[in-house]
């Protein structure tokens, strides 16, 4: 979703190439264009220009007679701000208290606080190890109640069951007591959505985190959200004392600068996202990660992480040697990766995760799953020496393969071409780094900038 | 089971006797004139028209979501009014500004007319949060009251308990509700319950069918291959239907509503907006840039505003009282 912000980043960079050094003059027109970037993903204007102040005073200031260029200096000023605007590192989930550890969920209403809940439920259960009760004190919305149950049943925390008229105060109360004597490790709250000028509501959270005194009071946003997020986080973080953010929908085509506000607003670290609909996606926050997918080097790191995840080790290694090295990528390890993509959750969540440019460029190639099955059989088709060494690949072999998987001799033609440009852009990646890619880019993709 | 939801619910807050159109959208938009219409009016209090007040007023209208092109195209078209008209006092800018907004705004201002066929098919989608399960509640409300007959789809068949959710406003509403009685082990098919609710609706004479979908982002294409099949399947329960595809959108979101308009009119032919939860401080200005978006062709009309939790919540989108509202 940071890939919009990432490309107009990288076109804002693109007009800094060529100078000969930064002067005030010309860093104001790059930095006007951050502004518009920043604008048009959504970031609080207060936000930008307090960034834009603080990229500016970095730079004019900065050294420049080192080996970098102008640009490449400023792109690091603007990266480093991102990682500090950000909160600089990963910041873990706290549970160092007495069990139970009382997390508090709130946000507006449609943010994502009990599918949130449910997700981090299960991020407890499996990466912690830690038992579970689910809670929900949102007695306003029909059926809500009843959605956490579900939940609760699908990660296998326990489900703390409501009395019908029980008010929130009671239920937090009950469920605290249930806690405590079922020696429950994590007790997941999850609240109402409430606007943040709505007085009453507003009072009956604050009375809900006096009660509880969680150890952390998570404040869930939206990645779409507008520029209204600055007044939001402002609002709640006045009335409860917030330790951590969750952002959701991450895996939109929003820009998330909402991301950028309630963290800027707040003080506190973004803790986790949530990228996918499924109950195992939510992942920890890594600020270092993000800034580099804002400014377009994606995050290849949190590709290689994913891999190991879901698919055994080894493999992961072999992929990520051969990503690094693109050096030995045949067709094999293309089958593998389209194997392996599937287990990673598919392509958008792929996709997500690649470096602006690159998914640009994959996004023409249009691969959707029923292409990927197709491709599966068409590589099936081919020998080993074939798939090993795909330059022998020539009219009537690729007949035959054509035969065999089904499909027309184009086809075969279109993979084998999809295969050399995946290659390619391993090679790229591996040898001079991201300009180079995308000069190398550049020249494969006419009509791209 | 029902009961058990319903008497979880808080009694639906009791609306004060119907008000007047004006007065209701002005109460809803009371957060959005406070924040944006107080700055603005401010603004307009007296004195020169200058580079700083434009720039001021450039800050206003991003902070309220219009975006960089919409608030550009606007001060633009303010700047001509003003060396035309040769207007010089800030007092005069307000009014040409509202008479911006309000021409750039009136082709959004395309009441629904259900009269075409019965059943009236009308399906909901929007992204996950949007308010459409809510909104449904709410729609159905407003063609009661005019006396229309009502029937619900419980089409969202993944999220968990968002059946219950629809029945539990049905029953609120006094209105039937079609749904699957799936476990929560096996998901049903979302295109079979609203087919199932169609044939129910003709069976039973009913004038109009609200069905409820799932919400999704755009990017998961697989869903959105998804969403395209029930509405060819409703086409296959009653043909030339869905008579209108209503794309619900989240004041508080920004840039993206744009390109949820897009996606989803890309993927389904969207024919109307709804815009909702415009009673916090969110402002909305997300509808002009909206209302800029299509170059060719006149921009989707906003069907609905919802400003408020209460079933009653929901009005018919009129411009000029919208922007007055803002201003007031």
């Amino acid at each position: 979703m940071f890939d919009n912000l990432t490309s107009k980043f990288s076109g804002v960079i693109k007009t800094l190439k060529g100078e000969a050094r930064l002067t005030e003059d010309n860093i104001q027109e790059a930095l006007r264009e951050v502004r518009m970037a920043l604008l048009e993903a959504d970031v609080a204007l207060p936000v930008i220009k307090e960034f834009i102040a603080r990229v500016k005073e970095k730079a004019i200031g900065q050294d420049v007679m080192s080996s970098l260029s102008p640009g490449q200096a400023l792109v690091g000023v603007v990266h480093q701000e991102l990682i500090a605007i950000m909160g600089g590192e990963t910041v873990d989930i706290n549970l160092a208290t007495v069990p139970p550890a009382i997390i508090l969920m709130v946000g507006l209403q449609g943010a994502g606080k009990t599918t949130s809940s449910g997700k981090l439920a299960k991020w407890l259960i499996d990466h912690k190890k830690k038992k579970v009760l689910l809670v929900s004190c949102d007695i306003y919305r029909p059926a809500a109640i009843h959605q956490l149950e579900i939940l609760a049943g699908q990660t296998g925390a326990d489900f703390f069951p409501v009395h019908p008229g029980q008010q929130p105060k009671e239920i937090a109360n009950a469920a605290l007591d249930f806690a405590r004597r079922h020696h429950h490790d994590v007790m997941i709250m999850d609240t109402a959505g409430r606007l943040a000028i709505d007085e009453a509501m507003m009072q009956e959270i604050s009375e809900l985190n006096a009660l509880l005194k969680p150890i952390e009071t998570l404040f869930v946003v939206d990645a779409m959200q507008g520029q209204d997020a600055v007044n939001t986080a402002k609002a709640f973080s006045e009335v409860l004392p917030l330790t951590g953010i969750v952002l959701t929908k991450l895996d939109g085509d929003s820009r998330g600068g909402a991301a950028l506000s309630a963290r800027y607003i707040t003080g506190k670290p973004i803790k986790f996202v949530g990228v996918a609909e499924k109950l195992t996606g939510l992942e920890p926050f890594h600020p270092d990660r993000m800034a580099a997918r804002i400014l377009g080097m994606g995050d290849v790191l949190g590709l290689i992480e994913e891999a190991q995840r879901g698919v055994d080790l080894d493999e992961a290694e072999k992929l990520a040697k051969k990503m690094k090295s693109g050096k030995g990528f045949d067709l094999n390890d293309f089958k593998m990766q389209l194997q392996q993509m599937r287990n990673m959750g598919g392509m958008s969540a792929m996709m997500d995760k690649l470096p602006s440019q690159l998914s640009h460029a994959a996004q023409n190639v249009k691969m959707d799953d029923k292409v990927v099955n197709r491709t599966e059989g068409i590589i099936n088709s081919m020998t080993g020496q074939e798939r090993a060494k795909p330059e022998i690949l020539k009219a009537s072999r690729k007949r035959r393969i054509a035969v065999g998987a089904g499909v027309s001799v184009q086809e075969v033609n279109r993979l084998l071409a999809q295969f050399e440009q995946t290659q390619k852009m391993m090679k790229m990646m591996s040898k001079g780094g991201m300009a180079k890619m995308m000069r190398g880019l550049k020249g494969m993709l006419p009509g791209r900038r | 089971m029902l009961s058990f939801i319903k008497s979880k619910n808080s009694p639906a807050p009791t609306e004060l006797a119907p008000s007047s159109w004006a007065t209701r959208v002005k109460r809803g938009l009371e957060q959005t004139r406070n924040s944006l219409g107080r700055q603005v009016s401010g603004l307009f209090g007296g004195g020169r028209i200058d580079a700083a007040l434009y720039d001021e007023l450039e800050s206003i209208l991003l902070a309220a979501d219009t975006g960089v092109d919409a608030t550009t195209w606007l001060l633009d078209e303010l700047r001509r009014t003003v060396k035309w008209d040769g207007l010089t006092d800030a007092v005069q800018l307000k009014g040409a500004l509202q008479e911006t907004l309000v021409s750039l705004l009136a082709p959004l201002e395309r009441p629904l007319d259900t009269g075409t066929n019965k059943p009236f098919i009308i399906m909901l989608t929007g992204v996950n949060g949007a308010g459409k399960t809510t909104s449904i509640g709410k729609i159905a409300k407003y063609f009661q009251s005019q006396g229309k007959s009502v029937l619900l789809a419980a089409g969202d068949t993944f999220r968990a308990a968002a059946r219950e959710q629809l029945m539990a406003w049905g029953e609120r509403n006094n209105v039937a509700v079609i749904a699957q009685d799936g476990s929560s082990q096996q998901k049903a098919d979302p295109a079979a319950v609203i087919f199932d609710a169609i044939n129910a609706a003709k069976a039973r004479g009913i004038d109009i069918v609200l069905a409820d979908t799932a919400g999704r982002l755009a990017t998961q294409l697989h869903l959105m291959e998804e969403i395209k099949k029930v509405k060819r399947v409703i086409a296959k329960a009653e043909p030339g239907a869905p008579h209108e595809v209503l794309l619900v959108l989240d004041a508080n979101t920004g840039q993206n509503a744009v390109s949820q308009v897009q996606a989803f009119d890309a993927a389904l032919g969207v024919t109307g907006l709804v815009l909702t939860k415009l009673d916090g401080t969110a402002k909305g200005g997300v509808i002009a840039a909206i209302a800029r978006q299509r170059k060719e062709g006149p921009p989707l009309p906003i069907r609905f505003l919802g400003m408020g939790e209460g079933v009653d919540d929901l009005q018919p989108f009129d411009a000029r009282e919208f922007v007055e509202a803002l201003f007031d």
